[in-house]
């Protein structure tokens, strides 16, 4: 059914049409509507689901960590200061192989303190052993979230769901919400790899043999890669019965193109429009969108090493370069521009400038564009 | 004395004379319980994967996390315990303090030796006033904090404190504790002997002059407030040992003054005082 949701309410809609059975979150702009919503529609009885009101978002990735753990479906959602309060416990979550799905609306980290949207705070996920995906509008916020359950629930790995702080969270589209049987169709019953049980005495978490322990590490790292395809399937099988295919990227007029922009998360919609009006006047540029962060679509980026390179980055590691500057860097050469942090606007006249200075090789290894 | 199922298992790698060792045998008279337990002593005492010496499914979670982790897993299973120590009250009382908010239900032991003892002996909220920890060389300061008191107002249906001096009136406890619904809370005296200083014989015993000093007190809140166990002859100053006996087997507490001691006493009546006000209060008999 075709109506007009915000991205955070896509994402409440999505998380109910999961049959999330808990859910437990802290208030934090700008994510608190998608727990606003969800928790308004558990009180109707429209979901059949706890909420759990926390102190913290400690305690918010704690608890369902906790039902996680015990077997239920558990969805947590926040933002900036919530998620870097609550990172101890999303390495815990992680090293304990469990699956479980959180949003991100990504915002910027103060002081001084800015409530709009930049990717810093998603991008301090990057080591833990999170599958990490970017949503570039309310849609695949919405289709994002349905598949996230499939996914972490097939490699014991969690997941979060990026989408950018009120361009996507609180701009309401027009959004394509499925049917509850065929949401039941494409996604199962929860399973994982183990649960907690009363009638099963064995300790979760407890003191290990450094090399066993490297062993779970190097297991997750082999599962991390082995994602890559649970994420392709998984997102062609979504297309297949929702109409709208997904996967680790979305190449928008890559195959032919000589100049790529490699970028994540909403603002590639306004590089798009920038590269229709390139592509008018005979440029060849292409946009490679990564949907997800991690695990890392290394592979895609491998086999455009003849062309050249510009990744647009919303996060930046200070004392190097942007985030996925240094992530596409590894793998092959490009070019680097540092934009829209700490929630600065960025439209399509600014990457329509950007990629003519690009193409015309006037960009430095890094640029800050301010 | 009721039959505790040796939940702790021999060969644990626990301390001579440990507190938790005696106090965990309590948990065996729940049923099918899981035992959450945040980082701490017994984070060692449970022994190495893939063994563990405690005999009930464990789940071992970051410091500040205890209380919420088991709330989720009460949405799953009922008697959910937190078995965790003093420190974990400092580092995660907002924790603490959000699950009996929101009466989650579930029973949080603090087995409280009054400071941080798995990293070596630094000064916890619940450290005595005076006492020498390797943070508080010259003893510390600040304070102690009343637990008990402070998550009796935060109105959950139970709260009660205890002693491993006294694993009857414990045990009781417990078995009471489980048979409510929501957030249930006990705060265990359990006396260190590295940590306090004092021969590894000696814990019942020192646990036991505690109480029999006046200085911890043993009492219950069910809805009604109440002394209970030993600590209710100890209502009557004259019958308490004193409590020089008490303070001067802990080698923690070597150098008090004379003015220091009456200091500490004067303290500790007024803790009788205010639970004399309670008893009297909260008494729905």
């Amino acid at each position: 059914m075709k109506t007009i949701l915000t991205g955070n309410h896509a994402v409440a809609y999505a998380v109910k049409l999961s049959r999330v059975k808990v859910v437990s979150a802290y208030p934090i702009t700008p994510q608190t509507t998608i727990v606003e919503k969800i928790a308004e529609m558990i009180a109707k009885g429209e979901m059949d689901a706890e909420f759990v009101n926390v102190e913290s978002e400690h305690s918010a990735l704690s608890v369902v960590y906790g039902s996680a753990l015990a077997g239920l479906r558990s969805f947590t959602a926040t933002s900036s200061h919530g998620l870097l309060y609550m990172y101890e416990m999303c390495w815990w979550v992680s090293n304990s192989r469990l699956p479980l799905v959180m949003a991100v609306v990504t915002r910027t980290i103060g002081p001084p303190w800015n409530i709009h949207t930049d990717h810093t705070d998603l991008m301090t996920l990057r080591d833990s052993g999170w599958i990490i995906a970017m949503a570039e509008n309310a849609q695949e916020a919405l289709d994002l979230t349905i598949q996230s359950f499939k996914i972490s629930e097939s490699l014991n790995l969690p997941f979060a769901v990026g989408l950018d702080a009120f361009v996507v969270s609180h701009t309401a589209e027009v959004v394509d919400v499925p049917d509850q049987e065929t949401v039941d169709e494409f996604l199962p019953e929860r399973k994982q790899a183990y649960r907690v049980d009363p009638n099963d005495v064995f300790a979760v978490g407890n003191i290990a043999d450094n090399l066993e322990t490297m062993r779970i590490r190097r297991e997750m790292a082999l599962d991390m890669e082995k994602a890559k395809g649970v994420i392709d399937e998984v997102g062609r099988e979504f297309g297949e019965i929702f109409g709208r295919r997904y996967g680790l990227v979305e190449e928008y007029m890559v195959d032919d193109a000589e100049y790529i922009v490699v970028m994540t998360g909403a603002w590639s919609g306004d590089a798009k429009e920038a590269v229709d009006i390139l592509r008018e006047r005979g440029i060849q540029i292409g946009l490679l969108k990564l949907r997800y962060i991690r695990p890392f679509p290394r592979e895609v980026i491998e086999r455009l090493d003849d062309r050249k390179i510009l990744v647009v980055d919303r996060s930046f590691s200070m004392g190097h370069r942007g985030t996925l500057g240094i992530e596409v860097g590894n793998v092959v050469d490009c070019k680097n521009v540092v934009a829209g942090l700490c929630g600065v606007d960025v439209g399509f006249e600014d990457f329509k400038e950007m990629f003519e200075r690009f193409v015309r090789g006037e960009l430095g290894e890094v640029e800050w564009w301010i | 004395m009721v039959d505790l199922r040796c939940v702790l298992l021999p060969g644990n790698p626990s301390c001579q004379g440990c507190p938790h060792a005696i106090g965990l045998k309590a948990l065996s008279v729940l049923e099918n319980p899981i035992v959450v337990v945040p980082a701490g002593c017994t984070t060692i005492i449970a022994g190495f994967n893939p063994k563990q010496s405690i005999d009930l499914p464990v789940v071992h979670v970051p410091f500040a996390s205890a209380p919420a982790v088991a709330c989720g897993l009460s949405k799953a299973y009922d008697n959910v315990v937190v078995w965790m120590g003093d420190g974990a009250t400092d580092i995660g009382f907002s924790t603490l303090s959000g699950s009996a908010v929101r009466n989650d239900n579930i029973l949080v032991v603090v087995s409280d030796n009054e400071a941080y003892m798995n990293t070596g002996i630094q000064m916890s909220g619940t450290t005595f006033w005076k006492a020498k920890t390797t943070t508080t060389p010259a003893g510390k300061r600040e304070e102690k904090k009343d637990l008990a008191l402070i998550m009796l107002m935060h109105r959950i249906p139970y709260v009660a404190t205890a002693s491993v001096g006294y694993m009857r009136d414990f045990v009781r406890k417990v078995k009471k504790a489980s048979k409510i619904k929501g957030f249930k809370f006990i705060h265990l005296h359990s006396p260190c002997p590295p940590g306090w200083r004092f021969d590894s014989s000696k814990t019942v015993e020192v646990a036991r002059m505690a109480v029999k000093s006046g200085a911890w007190i043993l009492w219950e809140y069910d809805g009604s407030f109440r002394i209970t166990g030993m600590s209710r002859m100890f209502r009557d100053k004259s019958k308490r040992i004193p409590l020089t006996e008490y303070l001067r087997v802990q080698g923690r507490f070597k150098g008090l003054t004379e003015e220091d001691v009456r200091t500490i006493e004067e303290r500790i009546d007024e803790v009788w005082k205010l639970l004399d006000v309670l008893e009297n209060t909260i008494n729905k008999a």
